[in-house]
């Protein structure tokens, strides 16, 4: 059993190699259980990878991954699986299956890893859908009819599912008005709340950084640059780092993050 | 499933007490699911939820609670929640606020409605798409000719990168699967011919069937499932990714960008294609012809000579560039038909592939009628 003080994810020595370019070169990172950790850096410094790595989609030049205290790549494919079932995956554009309704997609992992009687599923995936901002109407509809920020949430929706204890989002607010990405972020904390729930979470949104993340993970030069909370971001003396949370924009947001979010 | 303890139910003074225990999640939702619709009482009983012995809940837990306490209190009994901690608060609320039931799937009809339903919708289908055919027809038309009055308009590289890929690509298949059609057509000839010791007659059938149809015919098959099901999925690819609005939102027209060069590489290389199918048809015939019967290479020039004239060849390859242009045709509005998603191209995709065949087998009958009326 780990304690809560263990992290969740431990990343030690990361390396990522396309051909002759490298991504990530001796990347290390811990996200501990029950946080929300934040991963900002510009364009092209492998934030995705990352987050495809860490959850199995991408084969890593050299390094350890560790989540939930195994290393993934070593254990048998049961096992593997029965990992797999213990985290949730919303992909950037959502990646729902098209030939399937949102709330057929909603219980693809319900099917897929329980024996459920169908009428309790479809109860679930109704209450997922609703829980996700979604309006009853969309259950039905199939991916190629909802906008952007709807398969967002159908995307969402699927990935908690199985309630899982982990929660990668790829650029969750990237797209949606910020109403709806405020709801999302009150939605996230929520769940977070509730479910006990750790999200690693790639974004661009310096309102959800201010919002709801703990901590905050800087990628740069093929590494972690540093992870600290916003305060500690707003006094680093990096240049890269300085602009990202001193412009105008990382301004604008640090005053509506101050008052507060909510409960 | 370790189901005890999950559930007890005790009465206490005139109250029904539930005691949940434990886990209360998605894995013991089966028999929490089942354990809880047995429960039942009188109207106007209490019922007490003591959730205090909960050790994880999770929506799913969350939602069967919420949903047997709407129940009994449906069927008029007084439902208390005891005991339930801050944290799962929080996650009874969400369940609460979202518990309205949705519809999986879309509404479908069924029965002998469906069946008529489903009739009517693909006759009004079937008119409709005849009707867009020919709408599109007449775009490609219209294209060629501005494209004709300004042939500087003609994207040439894009044309000639579509000859490769859908004529010079397809040499390979094109000749060994026409060798190989006339290697099986002598065969069977010698078998029967050999019969009335009309072996030489065999230079007849492979002449006449070679050249005057299945050459061309089979090139046009092979065409239409190589490069009919590209046409659809290049062009259904680039809808899908939004780059044929890019193209009308940037003034280009798509039918002159996508459809004009593909269409105009087809109608080039499908005649070439069958000519050279009608060689190796020749070829293969005459090395059967040679090898089970006898026919030596010079007999079989010389007898191919008296009876192939140049109108057998010219009934065959006239008919190519009408096939070409109907494989283009229908490959090319089906790619821009697609619409949304991944799926939607692979369907698509391979309705292109047999609409062009069945309609390239539809217009070969009529040019044969054709060609019976007139008399070659």
């Amino acid at each position: 059993m780990n304690s809560d003080s263990d992290p969740i994810i431990r990343i030690s020595g990361l390396r990522n190699q396309f051909g002759a370019q490298i991504v990530h070169d001796d990347l290390d990172l811990e996200v501990r259980r029950g946080e929300v950790m934040g991963i900002v850096g510009g364009s092209g410094t492998g934030k995705s990878v990352l987050l495809r790595t860490i959850v199995g989609l991408n084969q890593p030049s050299a390094g350890t991954i560790e989540v939930f205290g195994k290393n993934l790549a070593e254990l048998p494919p049961e096992e593997r699986r029965m990992q797999e079932r213990r985290w949730g995956v919303l992909f950037q554009s959502g990646a729902l299956f098209s030939s399937l309704t949102v709330a057929q997609n909603v219980q693809v992992p319900l099917r897929e890893s329980l024996d459920l009687p169908q009428r309790l599923m479809d109860e679930i995936a109704a209450v997922k859908i609703g829980m996700v901002g979604l309006p009853p109407e969309a259950a039905s509809k199939y991916p190629s009819e909802l906008s952007g920020g709807m398969k967002k949430r159908a995307g969402l929706a699927r990935a908690i599912a199985l309630d899982p204890e982990l929660l990668f989002l790829d650029e969750p607010t990237a797209g949606l008005d910020p109403i709806g990405a405020a709801a999302f972020d009150q939605l996230i904390l929520d769940l977070q709340k509730a479910l006990g729930l750790t999200v690693f979470m790639v974004t661009h949104d310096l309102d959800s950084l201010h919002a709801i993340c703990d901590r905050i993970a800087v990628l740069a030069e093929k590494k972690v640059l540093c992870v600290g909370d916003i305060p500690f971001m707003l006094s680093q003396d990096q240049p890269w780092i300085r602009e990202y949370f001193h412009g105008p924009r990382g301004r604008a947001a640090g005053v509506a993050g101050s008052q507060p979010a909510g409960a | 499933m370790q189901a005890d303890g999950l559930l007890r139910v005790s009465r206490e003074g005139g109250a029904t007490v539930l005691a949940a225990a434990g886990r209360w999640d998605i894995n013991a939702a089966t028999f929490l699911d089942a354990a809880l619709r047995q429960i039942h009482g009188e109207s106007g009983s209490v019922v007490r939820l003591d959730l205090s012995k909960i050790e994880r809940l999770d929506t799913t837990g969350a939602w069967l609670i919420f949903r047997v306490r709407e129940r009994l209190r449906g069927e008029g009994m007084a439902v208390e929640l005891t005991g339930l901690g801050p944290n799962h608060q929080v996650l009874f609320d969400q369940v609460e606020a979202n518990h309205k039931p949705v519809q999986i799937e879309p509404h479908k009809r069924r029965g002998l409605a469906r069946i008529a339903e489903r009739a009517g919708k693909n006759v009004v289908y079937v008119v409709r798409k005849a009707g867009n055919f020919v709408a599109f027809l007449g775009l490609i038309t219209e294209a060629m000719a501005r494209t004709a009055m300004n042939p500087a308009r003609l994207r040439f590289i894009s044309t000639v990168y579509h000859i490769e890929r859908v004529g010079f690509s397809a040499l390979p298949i094109v000749g060994l699967i026409s060798f190989l059609i006339g290697v099986v057509m002598a065969y069977q000839g010698a078998a029967q011919l050999t019969q009335f010791g009309a072996e030489v007659f065999v230079v007849n059938l492979i002449a006449v069937s070679v050249l005057r149809e299945l050459g061309v015919l089979l090139t046009a098959i092979v065409v239409a499932g190589r490069s009919g099901s590209a046409f659809t999925a290049q062009i259904g690819a680039m809808k899908v990714n939004e780059e044929v609005d890019a193209m009308r939102a940037l003034g280009l027209d798509p039918i002159e960008v996508l459809v004009l060069p593909r269409t105009i590489a087809l109608m080039v290389s499908l005649p070439l294609l069958a000519f050279f199918a009608d060689i190796m048809g020749l070829l293969g015939g005459g090395l059967m012809a040679w090898i089970s019967l006898g026919v030596s290479p010079a007999q079989f020039i010389t007898r191919l000579h008296e009876i192939a004239g140049f109108w057998t060849v010219m009934t065959g390859l006239i008919k190519a560039p009408v096939f070409a242009l109907l494989i283009a045709l229908v490959g090319c509005y089906e790619g821009l038909r697609v619409e949304g998603s991944a799926e939607s191209v692979g369907k698509l995709t391979t309705r292109a592939v047999v609409e062009s065949i069945f309609l390239v087998i539809v217009v070969d009958a009529i040019f044969s009628i054709f060609f019976n009326l007139i008399g070659i």
